[in-house]
């Protein structure tokens, strides 16, 4: 065999983008958000993320040594799960708790399945509907944004000890100084009392919610450097997107009073965080492009649908975790023709 | 069925062993899956539907076997349901009289015993064929085992879901209880991680067992 000479099928051209690669890009994407969000929740938001990163490295490390199939820690996704897992959760969550999200995200959700490329669901939101299923106080617990002391104090229910109940934070709160303090996220305030947070602070962040769910405009700005990087299917965050402001629209017009803007729905709450960086997740997501659109658009409208009828207030979590379960359903059906292949119900007459 | 050969097992120590481990109903056999996720949510509900499922194997097993020459072919599957229901509604009434508030707990799966695989499994496959001693004896074990998996899943699950242990407080008042454990869904985590312990175990033992020999699996 003549060296150099490679005979192989199709596609010849490839960039050279491995799995390493882009993941790290990913943690790049991450970062600007993760500083975002210990500049605005404090000390507390960054001991959280190093609990999660910790946590979901450790335990990924663990379990490949179980499988004795070498360490699978330096390929930077338990990184990413880790990261994820701490965006998403309140800023004073619990560091037992969260160590107990990362355990299970990536024990539960990729390790059991065969580590990465087996996981059938995101691991990082497999790990926080745990965590939301069993410790349904904490994790809507929310502090203010912008404490004027969040870069002196812990929040009290950070260091919280393990297996006790973290303690209320209400006197707390009341201690801040910080002023009209309802206790809720803008989501929580337009479900329950229909008051819509103006546009541009959901929209800069500048409001309390999960860690790092905050700025809408940050996660653009990132998701949108990644899309171009070609480390997520665009399809996937955009579909998700249109999805939800569409089918949010018609309520809205019918009554603005009573149902949110579609631009409020698309800033607010963790929406714009998941589209780019969970729904996209490459494992758990359909691989063809009309699948990818489908799927999107699955997981926007569904979002909007939990979040407008359902007990909830927020809805991409298990509109994501579902939107997973279907996608391999998804693929099946939207496999594109082969050239020149003749359609069966034809091919059968 | 009298004119095949039956083999007939003699009384011995594996008789009632077998059913701890390696003929585990849920550990090994996956059977009886409904009980075992519904009830095995406190120590004590575990128990007490292990004693209750123990008590009607022994009876209903030890009823069959003393009958299996009488029985029918034919109509053997409702002979076995009517004999397992009999002892299901003694169990049903004895409960009802020595505590309400377990009745109420275990609710309608004291009746549902009549349905789990597990007995019906034992009477087609053991007891219709065996004498009545043997058959005893393996129905106990069998129903220890199935006791002793619901102890573990309970246990697991009171002890997270509600920070107790038949009861007793373990953690003091401060104890943040993982309400998903006490969920259904805790039943399927909480058996799903049992089994994989127990699965890596006995594989661990089985690499264990090979690795002295030094000769290669695939060779022998």
């Amino acid at each position: 065999m003549v060296k150099g000479i490679e005979i192989r099928t199709s596609p010849h051209l490839k960039r050279a983008l491995n799995v390493q690669q882009i993941m790290r890009s990913v943690v790049y994407a991450m970062l600007p958000i993760c500083a975002f969000a210990i500049w605005q929740f404090g000390l507390s938001a960054a001991l959280l993320l190093a609990t999660t990163t910790g946590a979901a490295v450790a335990t990924e490390a663990w379990f490949s040594r179980l499988r004795g199939a070498g360490n699978t820690v330096a390929d930077w996704s338990a990184v990413i799960t880790g990261i994820l897992l701490g965006l998403t959760l309140p800023p004073g969550f619990p560091l037992w708790m969260a160590a107990v999200a990362a355990f299970v995200g990536i024990g539960l959700g990729k390790a059991l399945f065969g580590g990465l490329g087996y996981n059938v669901m995101n691991p990082a939101l497999i790990g926080r509907a745990f965590v939301q299923a069993a410790f349904p106080v904490a994790i809507t617990t929310w502090t203010p944004a912008f404490a004027p002391s969040r870069f002196v104090e812990l929040i009290p229910t950070t260091l919280t000890a393990p297996f006790m109940r973290p303690e209320s934070v209400t006197d707390w709160i009341a201690g801040l100084g910080v002023d009209s303090w309802t206790g809720a996220t803008p989501l929580a305030m337009q479900k329950f009392q229909h008051i819509e947070t103006p546009a541009w602070d959901t929209f800069a962040g500048l409001v309390s919610g999960s860690a790092g769910e905050t700025s809408a405009l940050l996660i653009l700005v990132c998701g949108l450097w990644l899309a171009w990087r070609g480390c997520l299917d665009w399809r996937i965050p955009a579909s998700v997107l249109a999805g939800a402001a569409l089918t949010a629209l018609p309520f809205w017009l019918v009554d603005p009073g009573l149902y949110p803007s579609p631009w409020f729905v698309l800033c607010s709450g963790g929406l714009m965080l998941a589209a780019w960086f969970m729904a996209s997740d490459m494992v758990a997501s359909p691989v063809t492009p009309w699948g990818a659109i489908i799927y999107g658009v699955f997981i926007g409208a569904l979002t909007v649908i939990i979040r407008l009828f359902g007990g909830l207030v927020e809805g991409v979590m298990y509109a994501i975790l579902l939107g997973n379960a279907a996608g391999p359903l998804i693929s099946a059906w939207t496999q594109p023709r082969v050239y020149g292949a003749v359609k069966k119900a034809r091919a059968k007459s | 069925m009298a004119e095949l050969p039956k083999h007939q097992e003699d009384l011995s120590l594996d008789t009632f062993v077998r059913g701890l481990w390696k003929e585990n109903p849920v550990f090994v056999m996956l059977l009886g899956m409904c009980p075992t996720l519904a009830v095995s949510n406190s120590a004590i509900n575990a128990i007490s539907m292990g004693l209750a499922t123990t008590f009607v194997l022994a009876g209903s097993g030890a009823l069959i076997s003393g009958l299996r020459n009488w029985i029918p072919k034919q109509v053997r599957i409702a002979s076995y349901i009517v004999i397992i229901a009999t002892f299901v509604t003694i169990v049903d009434y004895a409960i009802q009289a020595i505590s309400l508030d377990l009745y109420a707990a275990l609710g309608a799966f004291i009746q549902l015993i009549v349905v789990n695989c597990i007995i019906l499994g034992r009477a087609e496959a053991y007891a219709s064929q065996q004498r009545l001693v043997p058959t005893l004896v393996n129905s106990l074990g069998i129903g220890a085992g199935f006791t002793i998996a619901l102890f573990a899943l309970g246990s697991v699950r009171e002890i997270l879901g509600s920070g107790t242990l038949f009861g007793l407080h373990l953690f003091g008042a401060g104890f943040q209880p993982w309400v998903v454990m006490v969920l259904p869904p805790g039943g399927f985590f909480v058996l799903g991680a049992w089994l994989l312990l127990f699965n890596w175990i006995k594989q661990r033992g089985e690499r264990r067992a090979d690795a002295p020999t030094g000769v290669p699996a695939n060779a022998r």
